[in-house]
């Protein structure tokens, strides 16, 4: 008995290491890895070249489709988005939020997790594509795309932050004699509001980059100008929307980052 | 007697919270304007939304002996990308760690450049790769590769600088060079840590992988956007469906083998 522990101990690594090996040998020969372009070298150093030499006549030129103009849309899509969305995530937080017991299974709670789970895996520009065929193409189906797709992810946070809020203003009012309705406005809400707004600002900072990409759907931003320019292959267009894109999420990472810091 | 302390005259109008509920209406209004905003519209036009909702979850469930192939594509595309990108991750995260190298000019230099491809999302990625590279899975490849390089060299140099220092200093006391004290003492601790952060980013790998296709970067996305594009819902909604199955498995296993390690 105890000799055929020592086996399983002693070759442990060596099932281990097989088992790796074979996994990733399915993976490299699984996949087709022949026909890069011959024209690959050329078309990276074309956007090594855009970024540095990039279209600047581009950034504003008053049209309203500059790249100015743009990334505000961008942004707006964001900001709106994410908005929206940490409203309609409270309901779902406390859908999912398990409080009192430990049990493994919890009805409520654990159909409110699946739920958010569904709506976090299914994929944003599919949702994007949904509402342009409602709304039409433009920022507002991105708006929508965002304010929905970000409820998975806020309401995953938020019913954590729940779970792990201090009950303790919450005993005091009810033992004061407090409603229910005193008890959430004066007690709960209070206390979780600020790890709501820090995560609120997380989010943001995510739904930035994601509005970026949106327009490449036909979502609004500048997403949809940079696919554009990348299929006429102009690489100076492409560098200074690179450029842009990269300082917009630079400058809203670090905006977002400092007012959480003082939030905490 | 005690006094009632004073209050500024911001304080007591409560200018700072005027100031910033003004702030965010007037964001709110202006994003609003900017977007194009049409709650109305919307409204009206809802039941579109939900027609296809409803197309969706009629699933033509034959259509899933088409695409469990591309899905398996899709899993290697995250397993190669997310290996070829961690491995990359490694000698960056270690020059950027506070306790390994002391000059905070080259440290620098790295973080911002880390900074710089942590910016750049998933599919922006995906449409450059399909410029470069071409159409196919190689493209989704260097993109995943590209993108979890950023976000694993980030957690990597976290976590190298969460270690302990006594092992470190316990070599150099003994005549180690910097590459002994890295490969004796800093990878042993901190390869738990490195194992379970890469399985992390696969599993927000496999998440992106399934929709890198939509720009011909490989994978079921290329039939999430074919499927999207001849207006054929019922076969979207399998395919949203098949991501959910395999997201929920690979994330409940990853999740098991990172209970395992810590």
């Amino acid at each position: 008995m105890i000799n055929k522990k020592n086996i399983w101990a002693r070759y442990q690594w060596l099932v281990w290491a097989v088992v790796i090996i074979a996994i990733y040998l399915w993976a490299f020969l699984g996949l087709d890895f022949a026909g890069i372009q011959e024209s690959a070298r050329k078309v990276t150093s074309s956007i090594f070249y855009g970024l540095f030499h990039p279209d600047l006549a581009y950034v504003y030129n008053g049209s309203g489709e500059d790249l100015l103009s743009l990334i505000v849309q961008t942004l707006a899509i964001a900001f709106l988005g994410t908005f929206v969305s940490a409203i309609l995530s409270v309901p779902f937080a406390f859908w999912a939020a398990r409080t009192e017991s430990n049990k493994h299974f919890h009805p409520r709670s654990t159909s409110g997790k699946f739920v958010l789970v569904f709506i976090r895996t299914f994929p944003e520009i599919v949702l994007a594509i949904m509402f342009i065929k409602a709304v039409g193409p433009g920022s507002f189906a991105g708006v929508l795309a965002v304010s929905i797709h970000s409820i998975g992810m806020l309401g995953k946070l938020f019913s954590e932050a729940i779970e792990n809020m201090d009950r303790g203003a919450d005993e005091a009012l009810k033992a004061a004699g407090g409603r229910k309705a005193d008890v959430w406005l004066l007690a709960t809400f209070p206390t979780i509001l600020p790890e709501f707004i820090n995560y609120t600002l997380y989010r943001f900072e995510i739904a930035v980059r994601s509005a970026s990409i949106l327009g490449m759907v036909g979502a609004g931003g500048i997403g949809t100008p940079l696919l554009f320019a990348i299929q006429t292959r102009s690489w100076s267009r492409v560098g200074i929307i690179l450029l842009g894109i990269i300082i917009m999420v630079t400058l809203i990472d670090w905006l977002s980052g400092s007012l959480r810091k003082r939030l905490v | 007697m005690n006094e009632i302390p004073k209050r500024t005259f911001a304080q007591k109008y409560h200018l700072k919270t005027i100031f910033w509920t003004l702030l965010f209406l007037l964001l709110l209004a202006g994003s609003s304007v900017m977007t194009g905003v049409n709650w109305g519209e919307f409204f009206t036009n809802l039941n579109q939304f939900f027609v296809l909702l409803e197309q969706m979850s009629h699933p033509a469930w034959d259509y899933f002996d088409i695409i469990w192939q591309p899905l398996l594509e899709t899993i290697q595309m995250a397993l190669i990308g997310t290996t070829l990108g961690t491995l990359f991750a490694i000698p960056f995260a270690i020059v950027a760690a506070r306790n390994i190298v002391k000059n905070p000019f080259v440290r620098g230099i790295i973080r911002f450049i880390l900074n710089l491809v942590r910016t750049l999302p998933d599919l922006l990625l995906a449409a450059l790769f399909v410029a470069i590279v071409g159409i196919g899975p190689t493209a989704g490849v260097w993109t995943l590769a590209v993108f979890s390089f950023g976000m694993v060299s980030k957690l990597f140099y976290e976590a190298i600088e969460t270690i302990d220092e006594g092992p470190l200093e316990a070599l150099r006391a003994t005549g180690a060079n910097q590459v002994q004290i890295i490969i004796f003492a800093v990878i042993p601790q901190v390869l738990n840590h490195f194992i379970s952060y890469f399985l992390y980013t696969f599993e927000i790998n496999v998440r992106a992988s399934t929709i890198l296709g939509y720009l011909g970067a490989g994978g079921i996305g290329v039939y999430l956007q074919r499927s999207l594009s001849a207006f054929k819902y019922e076969q979207t909604g399998v395919i949203v469906i098949v991501i959910f199955a395999a997201v929920i498995i690979i994330d409940a296993f990853s999740n098991y083998l990172r209970e395992k390690l810590v």
